[in-house]
Formats: C-alpha cells, sequence, structure tokens
C-alpha cells in the first residue's frame, strides 16, 4: 500500500505542475492581498504591526480555500475519482495524500512567503517567527478542513460558495490561535499555550478529518 | 490474497436500486459464472449504469444482496476491488498525462509493479502504437477509451465491468476489443458490460439480461 501511496504523491504532484497557473493563482492572490495592505494604511502607523498579523492570516485562509476547489473536481470529472474509490487500499489513507499534495503545493509557498510580508507590515523578529510557526501548524488543518467541505459538494456544479459556508467557521479557531499568538509574539509575551492548541487541533484534524473526507466522497461518487 | 472458498462467480439476490423516489430495479436475480459474459440491455434511463455501479459497489443497493464467489462484496471490499476492473462512462485517464504515464500510474496505484515492455505491449494491442507519449488532451474520444481499455489488459483481474465499452470505437477497435474479451472469457474470466449494439464474440454464449 505504501508504493501506491507514493504513486499517487507523485501522480497529483506532477498534475499540479502541469498546470502551473492553478499552481500560483493563490499564491499571487496571496501576494497582492497582503502586499496591498500597507499601502492602504500610514506606512508610520503603529497598528501596522497588529493588522498585520491579522492581514497575513486571513489571506493564507482564502488562498488556501481558493485553492480548494479543484481538490477532487477534476478527478470526479474525469472519471479518475471513480477508479481511486475502487482501488484495493483504505479511501481515507488515499484522500490524505491528495490534501498533503494541496499542502505542499500552497502552505508551504504561503509558510515561505510569510516572513517577506511579515517585514512588509513592520513585524517584529519575535513575531514572524511566531507566524511561521503557526502557519505551519496551521495551514494543514485548512486543507484538511477545507477538503471535507470540497469532498460533499464536489457533485454539484456550483460548490463553491456553499465551501466557503460550510468551512469558514470551521476555520475561525485557527485563526483566532494564529493570528492571535503573533501578535502576542510581537509583545514579547509567551505563545506556548496557543501554539500547543493549534498542535493539537493539528492533531485532531490529522486523524478526523481523512475518515470524514472519505465518507463524503462515497457520498459524492453514488 | 485469499483463495475463494467458492467457484468465481458474481451474483445477486434480490437486488433492489433506488434514485431520488424512482425504483430503478428490484427483485434482480442473476449470476455469472467464470467464463460466462452477461450482457444488460435496456432503455436510457433504466437503471443500466446504476446496476454496474452497484455491482462495483461504488452505488449502495436498497435491498438485496450482491455475492462475489458466495461472499458479500461489501464483507471485504478490498480483495473484491483487487480483482475487479470497471471502465465507466468517463474513461477514467488524466487529458494531462500521456497514454504511457496515465496506465504506469493506474497501474501503480493498484499495487502492481508493470514493466515499460508490458506496458509499450499492452498500448500495441490496443491499437495506440506511436501515441504512447501524446499527451490524452490531443486524442481522440476513441483513442481515450483505448487507453482506458487498455488498463484491462494490464489489470489482469477476474472481473470486467464495462459501461458502454463499445462507444467511440472504431470498426477495428470494436475487433480488438471483441477479442480481447473472448480471450479474457477464455481464461476464465467473467464480464458483465452494457451495450446498446450486439455483441458478438466467436465460441461464446452470450447472457441478456434486460432491464424495463
Amino acid at each position: 500500500m505504501r508504493h501506491a501511496l507514493l504513486i499517487l504523491l507523485k501522480r497529483d504532484l506532477l498534475l499540479a505542475f502541469r498546470h502551473p497557473n492553478d499552481l500560483v493563482n493563490p499564491l499571487i492572490f496571496f501576494l497582492i492581498v497582503v502586499s496591498l495592505f500597507p499601502m492602504g494604511l500610514k506606512p508610520d502607523s503603529q497598528f501596522l504591526p497588529m493588522m498585520g498579523s491579522a492581514v497575513i492570516w486571513v489571506a493564507a485562509l482564502l488562498a488556501s480555500m481558493l485553492s480548494l476547489d479543484n481538490l477532487f473536481r477534476s478527478d470526479m470529472e474525469d472519471g479518475t475519482l471513480e477508479q481511486i474509490g475502487l482501488l484495493p487500499w483504505p479511501l481515507s489513507a488515499l484522500v490524505t495524500i491528495k490534501v498533503l499534495v494541496h499542502w505542499l503545493v500552497t502552505g508551504i509557498p504561503i509558510v515561505i512567503m510569510a516572513p517577506l510580508l511579515g517585514m512588509m507590515f513592520n513585524i517584529p523578529p519575535e513575531g514572524i517567527r511566531a507566524l511561521m510557526l503557526t502557519l505551519l501548524l496551521g495551514t494543514p488543518v485548512l486543507s484538511l478542513i477545507g477538503a471535507i467541505g470540497v469532498a460533499l459538494t464536489v457533485s454539484l456544479r456550483r460548490g463553491g460558495v456553499l465551501v466557503s459556508l460550510l468551512v469558514l467557521p470551521l476555520y475561525i479557531p485557527v485563526l483566532i490561535f494564529g493570528a492571535g499568538s503573533v501578535w502576542d509574539a510581537s509583545l514579547g509575551l509567551a505563545i506556548r499555550g496557543p501554539v500547543l492548541f493549534m498542535g493539537a487541533i493539528l492533531v485532531l484534524a490529522l486523524t478526523l478529518a481523512p475518515l470524514a473526507i472519505a465518507g463524503a466522497l462515497r457520498i459524492s461518487l453514488e | 490474497m485469499s483463495t475463494p472458498a467458492s467457484p468465481t462467480s458474481l451474483e445477486t439476490l434480490n437486488l433492489r436500486c433506488e434514485r431520488g423516489d424512482r425504483t430503478l430495479f428490484e427483485g434482480l436475480n442473476f449470476q455469472v459464472a467464470a467464463g460466462q459474459l452477461l450482457q444488460i440491455e435496456g432503455a436510457n434511463g433504466s437503471g443500466k449504469t446504476t446496476l454496474l455501479r452497484t455491482l462495483c459497489g461504488l452505488f449502495e443497493s436498497t435491498a438485496g444482496n450482491i455475492n462475489w464467489c458466495g461472499q458479500s462484496i461489501h464483507a471485504d471490499p478490498a480483495s473484491y476491488h483487487a480483482q475487479l476492473s470497471y471502465i465507466g462512462h468517463l474513461p477514467g485517464i488524466k487529458l494531462e498525462l500521456s497514454p504511457r504515464e496515465n496506465l504506469a500510474f493506474s497501474q501503480g496505484l493498484r499495487g502492481q509493479s508493470i514493466s515499460q515492455n508490458d506496458l509499450l505491449n499492452a498500448l500495441d494491442a490496443i491499437g495506440l502504437y506511436g501515441f504512447e507519449d501524446t499527451p490524452c488532451r490531443h486524442l481522440s474520444a476513441g483513442q481515450r477509451r483505448r487507453v482506458a481499455l487498455a488498463r484491462l489488459i494490464l489489470d489482469k483481474s477476474q472481473l470486467w465491468i464495462l459501461d458502454e465499452p463499445f462507444t467511440a470505437l472504431d470498426r477495428a477497435g470494436n475487433q480488438r476489443l471483441s477479442e480481447l474479451l473472448a480471450a479474457h472469457l477464455l481464461q476464465g474470466g467473467l464480464v458483465v458490460l452494457t451495450s446498446h449494439q450486439p455483441v458478438i464474440l466467436q465460441d461464446v454464449a452470450i447472457n441478456r439480461l434486460a432491464l424495463e
């Protein structure tokens, strides 16, 4: 089974790189949204670093959600999802790989771009460290939770808005802990608590979300 | 893979399927044994595709059982699916990938390792010689269907469930598929398919089932 999962990882990465537009669009979106904000604010504003943590987090959340739409859709439309559903391996393991690929192509670049954008908001180094750490813990959760919504709506012709309605409320805790701890860290406060909490959310999502995604996909496949 | 306790066969017992609030069929009983082909006939919308998807385990029947080798297909779906090849309406191939890549991935996903030689032979056998590395986006509908059918050669599974396998194929493609089916049945394979045109295979009796 491990071999099959590796093959799926390879296939999905290859497919992602055959569509450079889909790959780059959410990242450009993230970059544009975040970099426009400081220009709209007074450059010496003391609110800048405080705004920054929230803006970067919200933009990361939206970028992740926008790019989710295609997670299962193309596979659904060309029938490969049926074939994946008929593989002799647990569907939950297979979808975990698909979510992993989504995180690798959107989550990781967001984490890497974050420090640069943090500097545009004049976030102090401690804050930037916290930003990267929380994004690293938070973006996989965004991918996992978002995938549940996408799996539920993949058989609908236009599921875009529905997915946001389903998924955004579940994103809120991650957003609160993530953006909050960046601000706390900038003030020199300890952020151990919220970071551990985000770790716990990640573990929880990693254990339960694949089962939910697989269940939702089975319904969509009917 | 566990050895089947009873002889290879696919049978349904009192199968009943509903879509929305419409009953597609009920009280459906049939058996397909090794070396047999079952052709399912019926008008558009009579539930042929739903029946095939139910046989695969993709669609949940409202009532009744489907047994593979005397055991319900839901008892051990993994080993059932390992012996099943399903080709639906949609060919299940990635347009961004070449036929060769498509087949390599689909075999890898099934956990079968496959040599480049076997791969090229299968593509040759289905009549795609010379198109191995053309992205499937640039292939015609019939050629895409051939890529999907090439999977049958490589899968080496016992049970083939095919939804309208002859659509989009030209005369030569028809011929190749018929030969493929005949060879599979001769080796003790099972085939369940839907087709609007009569399926004619040499030396093979074809069972027909009509859905109303």
